[in-house]
């Protein structure tokens, strides 16, 4: 037996109503939910985050019964740090969420392998990538790197190249670890990026080169010449 | 036989000189029942003819190396047939992205292959990291971990260029001196 709430939202027409109706759904106020290219987002905080899916989740609230993708972002400069990305889908509505969560560099998110069984893997490669600790998820080993490996490899303050690098030793024989050495240091060739790009390359050999006029530090270098 | 400047990468055609060394092989039959022919030839016409590669794709490249065993390209006329088992096989491709997790398994497999044994390194990632070269998770060429006899270039290698590079390695086979003096 249907209820009305399922009803109504599958005669949602336009956004502005899914709007109110997610917001009825989740209790949130049309405010945090954010319609970008007809896909809609919500905010929410952590604490809400299991009552939230489980609502969603339930028929009441849409059925939105496949959780299609968890990811993470880091963002280095706020605070708070990450924001944990839920993706999910509704085939009874034809319809997407996304849920995105704020978190903490030090802060534990609630594992939500007990609804959704495959976020057991996606937790684990955040857990790999980033390093944000997942409760209760009773597996949580990385997924992706190799054996024994250091650091969060997607946090931004991660080095590129990482800090080791494997040799097959003649003498010991096996496959030994040692730090990273490179031959050549990586080298950007964006010659397109307005900060790294060609301009900048020609500030550095003549600054009258320059097209831009409107920037700061080009006409104090100008005035350097002069 | 000496006299006769025997090649074996050049065929002879058939006319005067063929017959000229098919009379000989023939006489030296009829008067002393065997003939004489170098054992270092012997060995590596037989272990050029039947060069057995180990499947090892890692990458797309794996998918170039199939084709090459695929019947456009057919392998399986210079005698390659791609093995499963590393104890069947006498030549390992590396086809693809070499990992810092996959390169203990690498080893292994190498050091379970009976000698004689070659390696070929396919595609960039394989020959020096290619497009992952500065990455954190990935060998900067798997001559760090195993010996490489021959080196195909290319991102992927296309099936020709891979049956170009065995055929160079049956070249380097035949150059070998098996018996040492």
């Amino acid at each position: 037996m249907p209820s009305s709430s399922k009803l109504s939202l599958k005669q949602a027409a336009t956004f502005d109503e899914w709007k109110q109706h997610f917001a009825v759904a989740l209790r949130k106020s049309p405010e945090d939910i954010s319609i970008f290219r007809g896909e809609i987002s919500v905010q929410i905080e952590l604490e809400q985050l299991l009552s939230v899916l489980t609502r969603l989740k339930d028929e009441t609230g849409g059925g939105f019964t496949q959780l299609s993708d968890i990811t993470a972002v880091d963002y280095p400069t706020r605070t708070p740090r990450f924001d944990l990305i839920y993706q999910l889908l509704s085939v009874t509505l034809n319809q997407r969420i996304r849920l995105i969560v704020p978190i903490a560099e030090n802060a534990v998110a609630p594992s939500v392998t007990s609804l959704f069984g495959c976020a057991n893997w996606a937790e684990r490669e955040i857990w790999d990538m980033f390093g944000i600790f997942f409760n209760d998820h009773g597996d949580l080993r990385r997924l992706l790197t190799d054996y024994g490996f250091e650091g969060h490899p997607l946090r931004k303050d991660f080095p590129l190249t990482g800090t080791v690098e494997v040799r097959y030793d003649d003498s010991e024989r096996r496959v030994v670890y040692e730090p990273v050495q490179l031959t050549q240091e990586y080298r950007d060739f964006d010659y397109e990026s307005p900060w790294e790009g060609a301009q900048t390359s020609m500030r550095q050999i003549d600054p009258t080169m320059i097209t831009d006029v409107n920037s700061d530090d080009q006409l104090t270098d100008e005035g350097k010449n002069d | 036989m000496d006299d006769l400047s025997l090649s074996p990468h050049k065929p002879i055609p058939p006319g005067k000189d063929q017959d000229a060394i098919l009379n000989a092989v023939a006489d030296e039959i009829t008067n002393r029942g065997f003939v004489v022919a170098q054992a270092d030839k012997l060995f590596n016409w037989a272990r050029s003819g039947s060069l057995w590669p180990m499947t090892f794709g890692l990458a797309c490249c794996a998918v170039e190396m199939i084709h090459s065993a695929a019947s456009r390209y057919d392998t399986d006329r210079y005698g390659m047939l791609f093995r499963p088992s590393p104890r069947q096989s006498d030549v390992m491709i590396v086809a693809g992205t070499l990992t810092n997790k996959m390169a203990p398994a690498l080893r292994k497999v190498y050091d379970q292959m009976a000698e004689p044994r070659w390696v070929l390194s396919m595609g960039s990632c394989a020959n020096g990291g290619g497009y992952y070269h500065y990455s954190y998770a990935v060998v900067r060429g798997c001559d760090r971990i195993v010996p490489v006899d021959v080196y195909v270039p290319g991102c992927p290698p296309t099936a020709e260029a891979l049956i170009y590079g065995l055929l160079q390695l049956q070249k380097k086979i035949r150059r070998t001196a098996t018996i040492a003096r």
